[in-house]
This record gives C-alpha cells, structure tokens and sequence, in this order.
C-alpha cells in the first residue's frame, strides 16, 4: 500500500502526508511531554506538601490525637515491621519456586502453568489478597493483626520474586552448570553454590522491587493489619501502618493530619523510587559485568 | 546447612588423599547423603512451584466459601440489582460493576493513544541518549504506590477539575442532545470521570513500556524497507510497525486493563462512594474495589460481610479473564520474536 502511494507521487498528496507526520510527530511530543509532566507534577506537589511537615518529630513521636502535634513514628516501625515479615515467609518460597522453573523443570508443562498463574498473581489486584487473608487468618483467628498483614503482602512478594529468580537463573550460561557437574558437585549444591552466585545481582533486584511494590501496597492492610493508633510491636494485635495512616489522616477533615498524611506519602514514595533506581542500577551493573 | 555440606565434601577428598582404603565406607556415606540431598532440594523446589498454583486456588475457594451466604440469599439477582443498603441487608452488585467498568473504561480511552504516541516517540523520534532516561522516567509513573495518586487525586486534581474542566463540559457538551446527560449536573470533582483520569495515568506506563518493547522487536528489515520507498516517521509506525506488533500491543493494553479494574486505593479516594448509576459521568459512583475498601471493615453481620466478598470474587473472575487473555497474546508474541 505504501508501495503504491509512493508511486503516485502527486504534489498535493505529498504534503497531505508531510502534514499528517508532523501533526503524529507532534501529537508524540505532546504525549511524551504529558506524561514526564505528570511524574514531575505529583512529585513536585508531594515535595511540596510533604516537605514543610518534614522534621524530627516525624520520626520520634507518635501519631497525635486530632489538633494536637505528633510524628509517625509507630505508623512507620509498623510498616517496616510488616515488610520485612512479607519478606522473610515471601523471598524464601519465591526463589524455590523459581529455582524448580528454571533448574529442573524448565520445559516441563508445570513450570509452563506455574508461570502462566504466576503472571497472573503478579498483577492481581491486592484489595482481593487481603480479602483472602481475611478469610484464612483473620477471621478463624478472631482479630486482625500484624501476621495477618506480613502474610497478605507476603502473597504479593511471592509472584515478583518468582519472576525475577526465573529470569536471572535462566541467564545464567549453561557451561558454569556443565564445570560444576563435571567436577562431581550434586545438582543442589551447584545451584546454590554457583548459579545462584551469577544470578546474584538480578535476585537481590527481584527482592528489592518486591519491597518496593509492597511497601505502598495500602488494600491488602486494610482488613489485615488494620491500625492502631498507639505503639505496638505485637505481630499478635492490629499493628500501624504507613499506607493505612495516610488513608486515615488523609480523608479526615482535621488539618494537622492531612498535613502529615502528606509528609508519609513523602516519605513513601521517596523509599519506594529510590528502591527501584538501586535496583535498576543493579540490574544495568550486572549486565556489564 | 549448604556451607557444612560443602565442608564435607572437601573433607572426603582430603580424607581420600590420605589413607585410601578406611575412606571408601564414609564415601559411600557422604555420597547417600548428597543424592539425599539433591533429591530433597529438588522436591522443596517443586514443593514451591506447585505452591505457586496452590495459593491462586486457594484464594479462588476462599472467595467463594465466603460468598456463598449472599449468593444463596440473592441468587444470579445479586448481579443484577442496583439496590445497595446494608440497613434492610439488600445488596446488589450492578452499581459497583457498573462503576469499575466506567472508570476502566474511560482510564482506557486515555491511556491507550497516549501510551502509544509515547511508544512512537520512543522508538522513531527520540535521540538515542534520551531514551533511557525517558522511558524510566515513564517507568517511575508505574513504581509510585497508587495511595499517592488518591491522596493527590483528592487534594490537587479534583479540586483542579471541579473548576476547570468540569464545568467547561457542563457548559458545553452538557447542553447538546443525547449526550447532554453524560456531561450534566454539578461538578462535585470527585466522580467517576475524576476516577478514571486518575487510573489512565496509573495505567499509562504499563502501555508504553510493553509497546516499546514490541515496536523495538519489530525487525529493522521491514522498517528499512518501507522508509526506503519513502514513508514517513509516522507512516512506518502506522502501517508497519504496529500491525507487526498488534498481538502485543493489545496484550499491553489487556494487562493495563487488569490494573485498571483491580485498582483500589486511587479510586476510592475520587470516586465519592455512591452506590447508584448515574448517566452523569461526573457524578459520584462507586467501584467494587473501592466499595470493599470503604465498607469491609464497618461491615455488621455475615451476610453484609458476605456480599462485599462476593463482589471481591466478581473482581477477582474479571481480572483473571483479563489479565489470562493478556498473558496467552504476550506468550504468542514472545514466542514468535523469541
């Protein structure tokens, strides 16, 4: 079709096709422009908001009661608490599972299906994982709690890590698998000795982007974890949570809270981007190596 | 554990060195232990894996066992009728899917030319140098949780559209013919219009970074060839690059789509929680994520507890339709480039 138009070179269709390029080249620009300008707009209003609460208090004090001042100070040992649970039942299954996929059973018809369901879990949405967990844990348990919360984002850990041990371990050239069985090593050891060795640098990124898709995740605490409004570090009772303080303070009418629902989601996404740059970073210096 | 084993192993070859003939029963031993060994590690891996398809059954059953009391009370009507109130404990999903459908809907208008014309960008237009820098910068868009685009959404873009767009719409669109409805009443900010703006942004970086990828699998032979009788920029990419990439490109747009229904926080936040259809895109509606969020904990008695899992089990089937029918168009795509 191109063929033919070029063929039937006529002036007037020549600029009609000009004009067409240059309102499509143009129409890209502005697209591109639109979306960098967003990223831009919600970080610069983030900065903005978020910056003038900002302080030492943020991080030594509790949550205050409305019209009073306060940090977030338990909102945020609860969150890294829940996050380092969530990784520490999700990373070890995680791997295991992507080890089988890309060690032993790389073409069987279960690491097709697994990976088929794992792609799926990976973008499933959260607010169901936490209804789930509600149902298993919370419920038969009779109360909410930090465990309930750990193994909900433990749910969303899982398909991440999976994917990205996959991937890595399936990068790993196959000689350094053929010296170890050649020097007598037993399949277990030289995964775990050698593969997972160069695979390193790309696992630790699958863990890291983990942390970070979890550490914003807000739905699956909701009816998990739920909330508390004093210090607590009883993974057995309802525990704190960033993202679940920012919901709270942020639809409430008292201005003091939205004030530092702002400064949390700061806080937020500043770990969460430099979270993803570090593991981009690792990613771009595993390749060179 | 691994480091004791791996000892022992030296140890053996030690051992051999010097005395040969009282080794040969540890030998054996140590070598019973390693195939002991191998042939666990092997089956805690597939253990995991399998685990892997067990929690997605997991979830599935647990859903519906929780909402069996809602679906017994409501039967196939619990789909269909729009009466939502936890007082008298009549419920009815239509409402919520309506809402969820709406905003994906409008966040897909959006996202998808948008997300493309970034692709083109990307591939055709862009200095080399640039492209990285831009299209992580698009990928960052992906990475911020979506609780910072509610909280954004609620204080800075709703207010923004509440006098701006909205009552522009009202004033224009609002008056014609048939479709005056859509844009009609008054602009409260939050809606489902505000919604699905909002998720279009959410959903955005998904589609560009899947479309680049396929428009940059496409082989520069065909791209050569059609810039050698003279296409254009755009020309290439519309009659060369993207039928090539079709099948991927609709894959990225069906897992945007799968983000786009699931979504929960962002759209609670602008959506207005109101459990009724309006015609009135402007109007506050609600979604079924965002109902479960706002009303799950608040919930009194099994059988409201009961009908908001079951709206969390019509989610979960949506999505998995979606987000399946995404996975099968990528793994055909990844197979033909791969």
């Amino acid at each position: 079709m191109a063929g033919q138009m070029a063929e039937q070179f006529l002036q007037s269709r020549y600029r009609r096709r000009q004009r067409r390029n240059t309102l499509a080249t143009t129409l890209a620009l502005a697209a591109t422009a639109l979306g960098l300008g967003w990223l831009v707009l919600i970080l610069g209003v983030l900065l903005w908001q978020g910056f003038s609460g900002l302080s030492l208090a943020v991080f030594t004090e509790m949550t205050p009661p409305p019209g009073s001042a306060g940090g977030l100070l338990n909102p945020i040992v609860g969150s890294l608490m829940l996050t380092a649970l969530a990784i520490v039942i999700g990373t070890p299954i995680g791997i295991l599972a992507g080890t089988y996929m890309a060690e032993y059973g790389r073409y069987d018809l279960l690491t097709t299906v697994v990976r088929f369901i794992n792609d799926i879990l990976l973008s499933a949405p959260s607010i169901v994982v936490g209804l789930f967990i509600y149902e298993i844990m919370v419920a038969p348990m009779g109360h909410f709690s930090g465990f309930a919360g750990g193994v909900a984002l433990a749910v969303l850990v899982i398909p991440v890590v999976v994917r990205t041990t996959e991937d890595m371990l399936t990068l790993v050239p196959n000689a350094l698998r053929e010296a170890a069985t050649s020097i007598g090593l037993p399949r277990s050891l030289a995964i775990t000795r050698i593969c997972y060795r160069a695979a390193r640098a790309g696992m630790v990124t699958g863990v890291l982007l983990a942390v970070a898709r979890i550490s914003g995740e807000t739905a699956p605490l909701l009816f998990t974890s739920l909330n508390n409004q004093f210090w607590s570090t009883n993974l057995n009772a309802p525990i704190s949570s960033l993202p679940v303080v920012i919901f709270q303070f942020a639809l409430s009418p008292y201005k003091d809270w939205q004030a530092l629902a702002w400064t949390g989601a700061l806080i937020i996404t500043m770990a969460v981007l430099a979270l993803s740059i570090t593991a981009r970073a690792l990613v771009a210096t595993g390749k060179q190596s | 554990m691994n480091s004791s084993r791996g000892r022992s192993v030296a140890d053996v070859a030690l051992q051999e060195r010097a005395l040969i003939a009282p080794a040969t029963g540890s030998r054996a031993k140590v070598l019973d232990r390693l195939r002991l060994g191998d042939a666990a590690f092997r089956q805690l891996t597939r253990a995991a894996a399998i685990g892997v398809l067990v929690l997605l059954s997991a979830v599935i059953i647990s859903l519906i066992r929780g909402s069996i009391p809602a679906l017994k009370t409501f039967g196939f009507g619990f789909l269909f009728s729009e009466r939502w109130n936890p007082v008298t404990e009549i419920f009815g999903a239509l409402p919520a899917v309506y809402g969820t459908v709406i905003t994906s809907f409008i966040a897909m208008l959006f996202a998808v030319p948008i997300g493309l014309m970034i692709a083109f960008f990307l591939t055709e237009l862009c200095p080399q140098w640039l492209r990285r820098p831009i299209g992580i910068a698009i990928e960052l868009l992906a990475g911020i949780p979506s609780i910072i685009y509610g909280i954004w959404g609620l204080f800075v873009f709703a207010p923004f559209l509440q006098e701006t767009l909205q009552p522009f719409l009202i004033d224009t669109l609002g008056n014609l013919p048939f479709i005056g409805p859509v844009f009609g009443g008054p602009p409260y900010g939050i809606g489902m219009l505000t919604a699905g703006l909002i998720l279009a942004i959410m959903v955005l970086p998904f589609i560009t970074s899947i479309s680049r990828d396929v428009f940059e699998a496409v082989p520069p032979v065909l791209k050569e060839a059609a810039y050698g009788i003279g296409c254009t920029k755009w020309e290439v990419t519309r009659n060369v690059v993207l039928p090539y990439a079709r099948v991927g490109v609709i894959g990225g747009i069906m897992l945007a789509l799968g983000r786009a229904l699931g979504e929960t926080m962002a759209v609670t936040f602008v959506i207005g929680n109101a459990h009724r259809i309006s015609a009135s895109l402007l109007a506050p509606g609600t979604t079924i994520s965002a109902t479960i969020a706002n009303e799950f904990t608040e919930a009194v008695g099994d059988l409201y507890t009961s009908a908001l899992i079951a709206l969390g089990l019509i989610l979960f089937v949506i999505t998995f339709i979606v987000l399946a029918i995404a996975r099968y168009l990528l793994l055909r795509i990844e197979r033909r480039i791969g």
